[in-house]
């Protein structure tokens, strides 16, 4: 996004241009989540749209990975409803598997299959979950990791693999299922400094070609180059809502303006 | 010397271990498919079908191998006619290899489940997310890295396997090597220390190998993670 016109007086923001949006994909509606006692999503109304970025940032414990794994039901809900390009998430089984398959998820901990190569991470959900030929899948899973630049990875093990190479196999292992939103919890927080780069790299290129995405990350970098808007979250709410300039420049209130000044000064 | 390796031919002693290594082969492979699908029950998402699963485990676990062989014969057999072939040995033989299955399809299920503790819970997030049902994400991802992570566990389960398939003679299996050193002892007591020997060797040559392999297959087959 070019957010160059937007260098406003200092308490005015023009609308962010959101031309380039389509309709809503992702849409939770009055979400509350508990474990136990705790009250972990409370009362969330969030509305992703088609094409859109939307990075989520807050502080430890405050409930975005429960978000985003309730988004494709990896966690249940407690009441509210969720629904994906208009579909509510279903229960359970077969039609569950479906909807997921739409969903792309990228791991903090890559995940991928420790037992399976590189290219067969990639091949496994086109082929059992889509039921493409073992050739299609893999001529598509060989285009998929020379764009996230692990083609020559192919046939090696995850374990062979240096974590950003590992977290770039599973973004394509994602694409590879052409999900309609993707999903991502912290994706660089457990890579070395030097790494981290090339992941974001990967994911930018991916929102510029206009991507769904929920991004759960703290990389400043990250949100200001590619996010359309940025969601502040503590303790199990949303606290606010902006584009990423207004947000870290002007945060409204006391609880992000604390979290940015911690994140800032380190 | 000469007049021992007589007695042992005499009494088939080659022959009796053959019989317990054919029982140990079927029920290590009946045992190995009934545990892994008491597993799949196991950590199933279905409440009825995890509790199945552990209250076969937890009742065949616990009850004493011989009374399994004893039903078998006298129960499933004698009163409920339960007939696995027509030849009167050959019936006894597979209602051993039954009653030695359901046993140590207990042990097994326990087994695997330990291989699966070994599997990171992301592992099957992953699969879920890309739109593996719970089966399809148990055969592909979950159980071939839980049973690499079992190989050590199951190995001693086939050990123990392998050593109470004497318990046979519980089931009226009279040609295998408990029986038939029973009747090597009672005819030939002049050389029951030679005769005790002969089979508790007999075992170890067969049990050893089943935990040097186990070990080195654990150990090649490991998932690097
Ligand atoms: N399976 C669970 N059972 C019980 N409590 C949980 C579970 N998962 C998360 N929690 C709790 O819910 C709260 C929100 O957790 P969550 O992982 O969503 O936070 P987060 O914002 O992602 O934090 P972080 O930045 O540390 O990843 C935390 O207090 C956490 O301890
Ligand atoms: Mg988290």
């Amino acid at each position: 996004m070019d957010h160059s016109g937007t260098t406003p007086a200092d308490d005015q923001h023009p609308p962010a241009d959101d031309s380039h949006l389509g309709a809503p994909l992702v849409e939770l509606e009055a979400v509350d989540k508990y474990f136990g006692d705790l009250h972990v999503l409370q009362d969330i109304n969030l509305t992703v749209r088609r094409g859109e970025v939307l990075v989520v940032i807050g502080p430890s414990g405050s409930g975005k990975s429960t978000l985003c794994r309730a988004i494709n039901r990896l966690e249940t809900i407690d009441s509210g409803d969720i629904s994906i390009d208009g579909q509510p998430m279903p229960a359970e089984g077969r039609q569950l598997a479906r909807l997921r398959a739409d969903v792309g998820m990228v791991f903090q901990a890559f995940n991928l299959f420790a037992h399976k190569t590189v290219l067969d991470n990639v091949t496994l959900g086109p082929r059992k979950v889509r039921g493409l030929s073992k050739s299609d899948a893999e001529a598509e899973a060989l285009r998929l990791l020379d764009r996230v630049g692990v083609k020559n990875q192919a046939a090696k093990f995850p374990a062979q693999l240096s974590g950003g190479q590992q977290q770039r196999v599973a973004i394509a292992r994602s694409l590879a299922m052409h999900p309609k939103v993707m999903l991502f919890d912290e994706p660089t927080s457990a890579l070395d400094p030097e790494m981290i780069n090339e992941v974001l790299d990967v994911m930018e290129q991916l929102a510029k070609e206009g991507m769904t995405m929920i991004v759960v990350t703290h990389e400043m970098g990250f949100a200001r180059k590619a996010a359309d808007r940025v969601v502040f979250m503590a303790d199990g709410q949303i606290v606010e809502e902006a584009t990423p300039e207004e947000f870290f420049h002007h945060p409204r209130s006391d609880r992000a303006k604390d979290f940015l000044s911690k994140i800032l000064t380190h | 010397m000469e007049e021992y390796l007589d007695i042992v031919r005499q009494y088939d002693v080659l022959g009796a271990f053959w019989v317990n290594i054919q029982l140990a082969f079927w029920a290590a492979l009946l045992s190995l498919a009934l545990g892994s699908v008491l597993a799949l029950f196991r950590i199933s998402p279905i409440g009825s079908l995890q509790w199945a699963g552990s209250a076969y485990v937890t009742i065949l676990r616990n009850t004493p191998l011989t009374i399994i062989m004893v039903f078998m014969v006298l129960g499933a057999w004698g009163q409920l006619e339960l007939t696995l072939a027509t030849d009167f040995d050959l019936n006894f033989f597979w209602l051993a290899v039954v009653g030695l299955s359901i046993y140590h399809a207990a042990f097994v299920c326990e087994a695997i489940r330990s291989g699966v503790n070994t599997v990171p819970v992301g592992q099957a997030e992953a699969a879920r997310s890309i739109g593996l049902s719970f089966l399809p994400s148990a055969r592909l991802v979950i159980l071939p890295q839980a049973f690499r992570g079992a190989i050590a566990p199951l190995g001693n389960v086939l050990i123990a396997l392998i050593k109470n398939t004497t318990v046979a003679a519980a089931a009226s299996v009279a040609t295998e090597t408990s029986s038939v050193m029973r009747t090597m002892i009672e005819f030939r007591p002049d050389y029951i220390y030679a005769i005790f020997f002969t089979f508790a060797i007999g075992y170890v040559i067969l049990v050893t190998p089943v935990g040097l392999l186990s070990t080195s297959f654990s150990r090649r087959l490991a998932v690097a993670r």
